[in-house]
């Protein structure tokens, strides 16, 4: 077990299986972005679906029943198992090696955390082919998903749950890896801004999750197990649920953007071959942005009738976060001031980020205020708001990541010419699909509303909107066609492919080696490569001399204990409608889930080691196994 | 390998728990975890006030026609017994001296299961004696989702402590198996804090509140 050779299984079926057992965070990575495609090309289907209803007045392209479903399962998708999963993809592949590590601090805790994600998702889309799915909006207030029938609701919480103990579980791994496992001389004013932002978002994460694993319980016990927490005919209170869900929703959001402001951070300085404008302001407006994120989450509620007092707190409270976020925009802008500009494709994606973005935020500040809000909550005008801070900015943010950093997780580098195609049909579909919907939301139209009647002035923005749609869906298909172009023809870049790579993981070989670095490089300041590259250096100067690395063994245990609870949420849904087998099959499914804890437990696991003479082995056939 | 190396009392280290790199990381990876853990309790705990007394008609029994202070108090002295038994067997372990580590965690088991009996038996009481159950009303799903929880979690903290004491009984401590003892009865500490809040929360405020 000891070998480098023990991780090189050959054929198809080898693959799989490595990748089912792998431990490593640069395949759980891989592994992430794969079901987070999926999943994103699932929510843009929904997402067309509602356009093309809405593309016409009295349209009947979907039944209102479906459209209810399909708006919920956009939502949902979009958010938990499309922007989330995609980002922890990121913080996987990259976060560790900007700190100069070789792997996150619980290798094993990682790969549980992608398969409860994974089998959540899935648990979640199943019930499109299972007697239909949640139609209570991604928010599923309680009076109203209390009052939905069918299993619609159950899928959306034990799915949720689910995935969200995984997303918890990714969150802790971040936090100690980037506590713990910084190698010498990267000391926390010299980490990157992407792994200054996945530390504040996986804190957020930390703290923002409970609240809502809370809220699905209760939601779960009430609709299974006949609770009462949400039903006033008990004595419930169903405005608990609005704060809970918002507790967490709230900064579910920041959890969204930050890592997005993380990669335009690593982006933007790239491009302008400068050092990021006030790197010291940026990590204090991160760490702000984290703190005030937990502040706000009344502000989705100013109509619920909490009073005027709650309200105007809340409202300030909002207000405040624009600063940070002002400071950041004019950071970023100032970076590329003076700077030696290359218009790469992520660069055009951070460069539309900035007034798409700002336009999101001017909304925004325009919500807070919570009279004005009075008029804006549940039109259009929020659903345009929302799409330009999530698509405007993580969308962005994520189109900019993939193709900055594709060579670093494959090796290969996408086409710049079909990126830009890419670019230029995503940013004009994105703002003909939404720009116009701030003035229907102010012309009356509701959010999630099924359809329209002619003659209300409703037609030509709608049909506007939906043609933006159609852009931005050529716009992945081309996306699509890049990465399937780019895999076939697989030409490898080799390392440091965009020649101005700053931090630390451009300063190893392609592909990266299984243990990241043979020897912890040494940190000698912020953008650590850049340094040694002014010094007219090729690599790091090493912190260490050879020695022999520890390595995690891989395990088939995390997908064992994800498949339990997927069994066993069969078992607790389906446990209302009086099936026999239902109650054994949650039992056998939390016994697989608690049984492979225990495996776990008491099975020592030590890993190995890959011994000095095989890395100087290494070295000399190329560096590279 | 280093983690199984042999120790005597003299090589021990100071924090076994924190003396290899796992070991730092499953530190502070559990206090974290910890925190998110306080926040969930939180959220039941204002869940709970949020509700509290609210039933669907005046014949339901309330927190002031339901709780005893006599039982409750024994519960409380034997879960905080528990802790400092912990305490003991922790002070054992980093002394190097297994025997009396495992005794001391057995005494915290045996405490442990009577605080679980006696839960088992309050709740027993109230389905029986006031008809306050799970589905008579908001109060009683956020009573016994808070207390439930916190026994869930006393459930969990046995076995996890049982399993451990088990699969060592044979092999004595070492540094790979140290800082799972170490989490899991940190792990029992917070339990312990959890009742405290509920002791006072739940019970003491439902007598005079």
């Amino acid at each position: 077990m000891s070998t480098i050779a023990h991780t090189q299984k050959r054929g198809f079926a080898g693959t799989v299986w490595d990748y089912l057992t792998t431990v490593d965070h640069k395949k759980i990575a891989i592994l992430y972005l794969l079901a987070g495609g999926l999943f994103f090309l699932v929510g843009g289907i929904e997402a067309m679906m509602i356009r093309i209803q809405l593309a016409v007045p009295n349209n009947d392209f979907v039944s209102a029943g479906l459209f209810n479903e399909i708006i919920t399962m956009h939502g949902t998708t979009m958010i938990f198992l499309a922007a989330m999963p995609l980002l922890l993809g990121f913080m996987n592949a990259v976060m560790p090696l900007q700190i100069g590590a070789r792997d996150v601090a619980f290798p094993f805790v990682n790969a549980l955390g992608f398969w409860l994600f994974f089998f959540g998702g899935v648990f979640l889309n199943l019930s499109w082919f299972l007697g239909g799915a949640p139609d209570a909006g991604w928010t599923s207030y309680a009076s109203l998903s209390l009052a939905s029938e069918g299993h619609g609701i159950d899928f959306y919480v034990l799915g949720l749950q689910i995935s969200g103990f995984g997303t918890l579980m990714g969150g802790i791994n971040f936090l100690v890896t980037i506590i713990n496992m910084r190698a010498p001389g990267m000391t926390y004013m010299r980490m990157p801004l992407f792994t200054w932002t996945t530390f504040v978002a996986s804190a957020l994460i930390l703290f923002a999750f409970p609240p809502l694993t809370v809220g699905l319980f209760m939601m779960l016990f009430d609709r299974m197990f006949g609770a009462g927490f949400f039903d006033v005919a008990m004595g419930g209170n169903t405005v608990i649920w609005e704060h809970l869900f918002w507790i967490f929703g709230h900064p579910e959001v920041y959890i969204l953007i930050l890592p997005a402001f993380g990669i335009f951070s690593e982006v933007i300085p790239t491009f302008s071959r400068k050092r990021l404008f006030g790197y010291s302001s940026m990590v204090f407006a991160t760490v702000l942005i984290g703190f005030l994120g937990f502040m706000v989450w009344a502000h989705h509620m100013f109509t619920t009738g909490l009073g005027p007092v709650a309200n105007a707190i809340f409202a300030v409270a909002t207000m405040a976060i624009a600063v940070p976020t002002g400071i950041k925009i004019f950071n970023w802008i100032l970076t590329m001031w003076g700077g030696s500009i290359q218009f790469t494709v992520p660069m055009l994606y951070a460069i539309a980020f900035i007034p798409s973005f700002v336009m999101g935020g001017v909304t925004g500040v325009m919500q807070a205020a919570a009279p004005a809000d009075y008029q804006f909550h549940d039109s259009y005008f929020i659903v345009a708001h929302f799409h330009y801070v999530i698509v405007g900015g993580v969308v962005f943010g994520l189109l900019a990541a993939v193709h900055f950093y594709w060579p670093l997780m494959f090796g290969t580098m996408l086409s710049e010419k079909l990126g830009k195609v890419t670019f230029v049909l995503f940013l004009i579909g994105f703002h003909l699909t939404f720009f116009i919907q701030h003035f229907l939301g102010l012309m009356g139209m509701p959010r999630r509303v099924w359809t329209f009647l002619p003659g209300q002035g409703l037609e030509t923005g709608n049909l506007i909107s939906s043609i933006g749609a159609a852009f931005m869906f050529v716009a992945v298909i081309v996306l699509l066609i890049n990465v399937v172009v780019t895999q076939v023809k697989n030409v490898k870049v080799g390392m440091d492919p965009w020649k101005d790579g700053r931090t630390l993981e451009w300063a190893i070989p392609s592909p990266t080696p299984f243990y990241n670095f043979k020897q912890l490089p040494l940190v000698r300041g912020l953008d650590p490569f850049w340094i040694e590259k002014l010094e007219g250096k090729t690599e790091m100067t090493p912190a260490e001399p050879i020695g022999d690395i520890h390595m995690p063994n891989n395990s088939f245990t995390p997908f064992m204990v994800s498949l339990g609870l997927f069994i066993g949420a069969f078992g607790a849904m389906y446990h209302v409608d009086d099936k026999g087998w239902a109650i054994p099959v949650l039992i056998f499914g939390l016994v697989v889930t608690f049984g492979s804890m225990l495996y776990r437990s008491i099975k020592d696991d030590h890993g190995y080691h890959i011994h000095k003479e095989e890395l100087l082995d290494d070295a000399n056939k190329g560096g590279t196994r | 390998m280093a983690a199984e190396e042999k120790f005597t009392p003299q090589t021990w280290p100071e924090s076994p728990e924190q003396a290899t790199l796992e070991g730092k990381n499953k530190f502070l990876g559990f206090w974290l975890f910890l925190g998110g853990e306080t926040v969930l309790f939180a959220s039941l705990f204002a869940t709970y006030l949020a509700l509290k007394d609210s039933v669907p008609s005046p014949d339901h029994a309330l927190a002031k026609d339901l709780f005893e202070l006599p039982l409750v108090f024994l519960m409380t002295m034997l879960l905080l017994t528990s802790s400092l038994t912990s305490v003991f067997a922790m002070y054992h372990m980093k002394n190097y001296n297994f025997k009396k580590m495992q005794t001391w965690l057995f005494i915290t088991v045996m405490l442990g299961f009577a605080f679980l009996g006696c839960e088992i038996y309050e709740f027993n009481h109230y389905v029986h004696e006031y008809e306050h159950t799970f589905t008579s009303s908001a109060f009683g799903s956020a009573f016994y989702t808070l207390v439930g929880f916190h026994g869930a979690h006393v459930t969990f903290g046995l076995l996890w402590i049982i399993a451990l004491m088990i699969r060592n009984a044979k092999r004595g401590l070492n540094l790979y198996n140290a800082p799972k003892f170490y989490l899991a009865s940190l792990y029992w500490h917070f339990i312990d804090v959890v009742w405290v809040f509920i002791f006072t929360v739940v019970y003491l405020m439902g007598m005079v509140g």
